[in-house]
């Protein structure tokens, strides 16, 4: 059974690294997806994008609190 | 109220989301129509075993591969802005989105995702029954994450399938089929595929003429046009039932865009639809219909916005000083209605805090009754409720006559191509590779419609703008915002160039992608 597994395993690699093995204008496509990835989520999201709610408090109710708050008087200055 | 707000903070965060969203949109109509038109191709290769088939399916995979690669994940950044510049919308929207959003995620985006690989590897490794459900399953994928974005789209168009909890101030999803099924959302999702499926055909359509045009590849252009012209005339066909279909909604649920899109300032029974026309630059000044020029088809508004010739359509003044004999509210006295709705939720929070039970549900009466109101209550100005009319005005008129424009092109290129006689047309040739960017303009006017029609709104009569953003340094929205527009140029011009190459080399240069 383990075998069978291991086996299928196998074929699934085998499957993705023949297909990126054999890519030509693919390998420069991999390289923009992970550069742009890598700017998105580790330098954008890191540096530039944190979830304002999540980082400013620490639970829903405090969350809900200041939301509540700014809805229902904003005063945004 | 809402004059206490930092307008250069709401202002950047609306430009920094409407540059991603229309940079995004540069990449998916394509994926939507053209993962739709290689299955086609596919299965017309597994059906007839013809090589020439399996050569232009691969072909347009490739072009389509190099366009989902450097698209993919752009969505994404939108998602990174909701949770840093919009917290307030996000909070109160919670669980709306949240489920639309989370299938999309794990059901689409996994489909999408792990056939699209069996569909570029799998040519000499899974049979080709396979590997046609896969390519069947890629378009279905796609198209299937564009749905539950346009869901939640269309809630904030048209906000059904909730109720405010007052206490946490999240929308609470009490009816998930209304929310998915709403006449907005149904309308919008086919609205929107369909038109990309027309994008993705002038862009079929536009290569292959310059392959005609270069004397190159004569047999993968030709079928490729055939192919293209009539899925895209079906497309187009289908995208002005559903226009119709989405202005009736938007005259039902959002008369200030329907106004806008008209330029109308006086309502009037009997409308006439304007095919073409100049506003002049004082008729928002005066609120009068003034035009340079205009070609007007008599009672066509109010038959489509209401069905019947002589209904009356309401015009931005209506909708700002309210029309007694037409039974419309001024837009003041729905800002009385809201800031009631406001101070009440204040209220009964107060008195909650008190454990005041009685005085708690008194408040809270008062805030469901004029809840529907409730974003009004921010508003200062009647006029704050008026899009950007000749923004909202232009782009309606460009997306309309381009899409009638693309209906007459297919339906001439499938006659010519028919008759064996479009090769022969160089005119024609140009202007369908011309036609190609006027596709994605086409599909862009269509959003600016959407989105720009229906300010303020953040979510329609509930939330404004300028109540959504978070507090934060306008500054700091600025440097994301440029940082966002270097990042999307560097993107869209690798995809041109990439894409130019691909084309220049044509189906023989590399085997695979």
């Amino acid at each position: 059974m383990l075998k069978k597994v291991s086996g299928i395993f196998l074929q699934i690699f085998n499957f993705y690294y023949e297909g990126f093995c054999s890519m030509t204008v693919g390998k420069k496509l991999w390289a923009i997806i992970i550069i742009k990835l890598f700017i998105m989520f580790v330098v954008l999201k890191m540096f530039f994008f944190p979830d304002f709610l999540k980082t400013r408090f620490d639970n829903d109710a405090q969350r809900s609190d200041y939301v509540f708050e700014r809805l229902t008087s904003p005063t945004n200055k | 109220m809402i004059t206490d707000i930092d307008i250069a903070l709401v202002d950047w965060s609306r430009a920094q989301f409407a540059l991603t969203a229309i940079y995004h949109w540069f990449f998916v109509p394509l994926t939507l129509g053209l993962s739709f038109m290689i299955a086609i191709m596919e299965t017309i290769y597994v059906r007839t075993g013809n090589e020439e088939w399996k050569r232009i399916t691969k072909f347009w995979m490739k072009l389509f591969g190099v366009n989902f690669a450097i698209g993919v994940a752009t969505g994404i950044i939108l998602e990174f802005e909701f949770g840093t510049n919009w917290s307030n919308y996000s909070w109160f929207v919670g669980d709306i989105f949240g489920a639309p959003l989370a299938i999309e995620g794990i059901l689409a985006f996994f489909l999408e995702s792990t056939f699209i690989a069996v569909m570029f590897f799998g040519w000499k490794k899974v049979s080709k029954k396979f590997h046609l459900l896969s390519s069947w399953l890629v378009a279905f994928g796609s198209n299937l994450s564009a749905l539950w974005i346009l869901v939640a789209n269309s809630w904030m168009q048209y906000p059904v399938g909730m109720e405010l909890n007052p206490d946490t101030v999240r929308s609470e999803m009490i009816g998930f089929w209304d929310v998915l099924l709403s006449p907005v959302a149904v309308n919008k999702f086919l609205h929107t595929i369909s038109s990309s499926y027309v994008v993705a055909a002038l862009f079929i359509i536009g290569v292959s003429s310059w392959y005609l045009l270069k004397k190159r590849e004569l047999l993968l252009a030709s079928r490729s046009i055939v192919l293209a012209s009539v899925f895209g005339l079906l497309s187009a066909l289908f995208t002005a039932i559903t226009g119709d279909g989405s202005a009736y909604m938007v005259a039902q649920k959002q008369p200030a865009k329907l106004a806008a899109m008209e330029g109308l300032y006086q309502g009037k029974s009997g409308a006439g639809l304007i095919i073409f026309g100049v506003p002049k630059a004082d008729a928002h000044k005066n609120r009068e219909d003034n035009f340079h020029f205009k070609f007007e088809v008599p009672k066509v508004l109010s038959l489509l916005g209401y069905r019947s010739v002589d209904a009356f359509v309401p015009g931005i003044k209506d909708l700002t000083d309210g029309n007694k004999e037409q039974q419309i509210m001024s837009a003041s006295e729905k800002m009385e209605k809201g800031r009631l709705a406001l101070t009440s939720l204040r209220s009964f929070k107060e008195f909650k805090k008190q454990n005041n039970q009685a005085k708690a549900d008194s408040a809270l009466s008062i805030f469901r009754a004029n809840a529907q109101y409730m974003g009004y209550g921010y508003l200062n100005n009647p006029d704050s409720i008026i899009p950007n009319v000749p923004l909202t005005f232009y782009s309606f008129h460009i997306m309309v006559g381009l899409g009638a424009l693309f209906i007459l092109l297919f339906m001439t290129t499938l006659y010519l191509s028919l008759k064996n006689k479009l090769c022969n047309k160089k005119l024609l040739l140009k202007l369908l590779i011309l036609s190609l960017p006027l596709g994605y303009v086409a599909s862009e006017s269509g959003w600016i419609v959407a989105e720009v029609g229906r300010q303020p709104w953040a979510i329609q009569d509930l939330m404004p703008v300028s109540v959504a953003t978070t507090h934060i340094d306008a500054t700091a929205v600025m440097t994301t915002f440029i940082l966002f527009a270097v990042l999307f140029t560097v993107l869209l011009i690798a995809e041109i160039k990439i894409m130019l190459t691909q084309i220049k080399i044509g189906p023989e240069g590399g085997k695979n992608v």
